[in-house]
């Protein structure tokens, strides 16, 4: 079982998450994270999935029988940004404030929120990152927290634009 | 075309435009503007009422599967659309080009759990190739055309348009004109010229080699061009269940059916092989057996217009991504050596004397030929009158059922000519026959079309056969292969399960008296000697006919691989 980053572009139509998500499910492929957002180009979405699978290949070609995926590619071996942005809510104490403070200037993290008790903090970073800063800060009580799971973008002139294949299909 | 229109009416148009004449359906709340509109176009546009949306989905199948065009199948929101759902997925698993259009409640109550609201649209995503709600009449005339682009291009199969009511009813000036837009969707239908070669010179230099068709070649129409690429090579050809007649039984490179109730010469030549090109076919169960111990020797090409499909279920030497028809054409359009295709048509030669050995030794239509010494009716004898009768009086069309009988016509009835054999292959749908021979008769009123079923299939959609005199369908004929069991669980609850018969005893209407209650001519016969008399009494009235062939209760289908098992090691008496 290997892990695999696919980036996804598909047609910006009502359903076809639902669409994409319901492939995953009945055919057995283990979804560990799914973000999908607008793109550089109209009418155009994207999705970064990471999906667990002996057969990757199997799960590309049955995503493409999906009428509105326009363009599918493994970069589970490109060069890649790596990102996902967590916000922790932490139950804080005079004491520990100082040393919180500390810590997510390490990090490049940032407070967002500061109250009587609590504290939210918004960290962006590789999810390597974000698991290791995660740990760090647990200690300190952790009230809430929300992972947006991963967005990848491949490095260098590579890339993954829908504008050319929206044109080529217009002609 | 500056006028309005309602929505209704620029459906009716639209339908007509891309190519559609024949719709089976009901009608019921949300859906009836467009029965409305129907009339004004009822001279291009032929609806046909059925009793249960099931049937007309199955009649839409019929139609499209023995035409190669699309059928059209409708249903009104809730029930009547939920009642399409089998159908749909029986064209799912077989790609059968069918069009579901559905009625919805209007935009305003939608989701709101109105009166007779299903989320059909939801219900069908995995079992459709593409689905539309349609909310605003302006979409209707472009999503139309769109729909029958996708369901009848690439790997064929089920789209569904549900389109709600105010859109139906609303008017507009319609636009016809717009071209398809679809960016996410361009099939391979030409081979790669290198991955062709590759396969010819793998080919050549195999000296077992096994031409297997599916599916896809009689989607395709590719038979001729099938027939001239064996000739040329002297490859024998292995037809699966959907490939019956694309490929003539009598030809002398012919070797039938492989798979779980194929012959056991066709799956020894498989499991011997030390080549196998896979045109169309997508390597299901039923053929395979247990995939891991398929064809163990044969390096394989696997020609395939849909890429999910290579690879899928076998791994394969040389992958074609091609529509069959386009891809044997390239595959004609090659010349090798001479001396090395006279080298293979040398091997070919031996190995197919080889084959035609074991086909003797485990003899062709094998049960048949070794027919216990009984004078009950046994099913094989039902099958050989009705070979001779179609054989002598020609253009027949047989639709089946699910179960034993569909094994049996498959093995023991002549196919020579493509889309004469239609069937519910990888969903394995009961109920199916009759139906679906409605729409097979409509499409072919020149031939006989016989629904052949079982007694329990029989029972779940024969309400159709009423439509037939509705519309004065003249060509249909039934065979009822009428065991009082749901045949093929009990041949398995015989075989594998120590003769427990639960729930497989069926007692059933005297099925002569329920067609004449239809207004059909019903036979019923017990013995022997009375088959043939029935079936030519069945030719010789001009209009629809049911034969309840009351044949001895506990007859298996033969040869058989066990489930899972190898389709080396065949049980066969």
């Amino acid at each position: 079982m290997k892990i695999h980053t696919l980036v996804v572009l598909v047609q910006d139509h009502p359903g076809v998450l639902n669409r994409a998500v319901s492939m995953f499910r009945r055919r057995g492929y283990n979804i560990a994270s799914l973000v999908v957002g607008h793109t550089e180009t109209a009418g155009v979405s994207r999705m970064t999935i990471v999906v667990e699978s002996v057969n990757v290949e199997q799960v590309v070609k049955q995503l493409y029988r999906l009428v509105e995926v326009l363009k599918i590619s493994d970069v589970s071996d490109d060069p890649v940004v790596d990102r996902e942005m967590v916000l922790v809510k932490l139950h804080v104490t005079g004491q520990h404030r100082a040393e919180i403070v500390a810590l997510t200037e390490v990090f490049t993290a940032k407070i967002v929120d500061v109250a009587a008790n609590t504290m939210v903090i918004e960290m962006t970073g590789g999810p390597a990152k974000v698991d290791n800063f995660i740990d760090v800060i647990r200690p300190f009580g952790i009230k809430e927290m929300m992972r947006t799971g991963r967005i990848t973008m491949v490095r260098g002139a590579k890339g993954h634009s829908g504008a050319e294949l929206i044109d080529q299909a217009a002609e | 075309m500056s006028e309005k229109r309602t929505g209704a009416q620029i459906l009716c148009e639209a339908l007509i435009q891309n190519g559609v004449d024949t719709m089976f359906g009901i009608p019921g709340g949300a859906i009836m503007p467009f029965y409305h509109a129907m009339w004004e176009y009822r001279t291009d546009l032929r609806h046909i009422l059925c009793r249960h949306e099931q049937g007309a989905g199955h009649a839409a199948e019929g139609f499209a599967r023995s035409t190669g065009r699309i059928g059209v199948c409708i249903g009104t929101s809730g029930p009547g659309t939920t009642n399409l759902v089998t159908p749909i997925a029986d064209a799912w698993m077989d790609s059968t080009p069918l069009l579901a259009i559905c009625g919805q409640v209007s935009s305003t109550v939608l989701g709101k759990d109105a009166f007779q609201e299903t989320d059909i649209t939801g219900i069908t995503m995995p079992i459709t190739k593409h689905n539309y709600l349609v909310k605003n009449i302006n979409d209707i005339a472009y999503v139309v055309k769109e729909a029958i682009h996708i369901a009848t291009t690439g790997r064929y199969g089920p789209v569904l348009v549900d389109i709600t009511k105010d859109a139906l009813q609303a008017s507009a000036v319609p636009d016809y004109s717009k071209k398809i837009f679809l960016p996410g969707y361009r099939p391979t239908v030409t081979g790669s010229k290198k991955q062709i070669k590759a396969a010819l010179s793998l080919m050549l230099k195999s000296k077992k080699p096994i031409l297997m068709i599916g599916n896809g070649v009689m989607m395709s129409d590719a038979s001729a061009e099938i027939r001239v690429f064996a000739e040329r090579y002297k490859i024998p050809v292995i037809t699966t269940l959907h490939a019956l007649g694309a490929f003539p039984e009598d030809h002398e490179l012919s070797l039938g059916m492989p798979g779980m109730h194929g012959w056991v010469h066709a799956n020894r030549a498989i499991q011997e092989a030390d080549f196998l090109m896979n045109i169309g076919g997508r390597f299901d169960d039923r053929v395979t057996g247990k995939a891991s111990t398929f064809a163990p020797n044969a390096k394989i090409v696997h020609v395939d217009i849909d890429p999910s499909e290579i690879g899928k279920n076998i791994e394969v030497e040389v992958p074609i991504v091609g529509d069959a028809r386009i891809v044997t054409l390239s595959l004609l359009e090659e010349e090798p050596e001479e001396t090395l295709v006279a080298e293979f048509h040398k091997n070919a030669a031996v190995w197919l004397e080889y084959i035609r050995e074991l086909q003797t030794k485990h003899q062709h239509k094998q049960q048949y030929l070794n027919r216990p010494d009984t004078s009950t009716m046994l099913p094989h004898d039902v099958f050989a009158a009705l070979t001779k009768a179609m054989n002598t009086r020609g253009n027949y069309r047989v639709v089946t059922d699910v179960g034993q009988h569909q094994m049996w016509a498959a093995q023991l009835l002549d196919w020579y000519k493509p889309r004469t054999h239609i069937t519910s292959g990888g969903a394995g749908t009961m109920g199916f026959a009759v139906p679906a021979a409605l729409g097979v008769a409509v499409a072919h009123p020149e031939d006989t079309v016989w629904a052949i079923a079982g007694d329990g299939g029989f029972q779940m959609t024969n309400q159709e056969m009423i439509v037939v005199i509705q519309e004065n369908i003249k060509n249909m004929k039934v065979a009822i292969i009428n065991n009082g069991f749901l045949g093929m669980v009990r041949q398995w609850q015989e075989l594998f399960e120590g003769k427990r018969y639960s729930g497989t005893p069926l007692t059933s209407p005297n099925f002569q008296k329920l067609a004449e209650a239809y207004g059909w001519t019903g036979i019923t016969v017990e013995s022997v000697d009375q088959i043939d008399a029935a079936i030519e009494r069945a030719y010789a009235i001009d209009g629809p006919v049911l034969i309840d062939f009351r044949v001895e209760r506990e007859v298996n289908v033969f040869p058989m691989v066990p489930q899972n098992k190898s389709i080396g090691e065949m049980i066969t008496e």
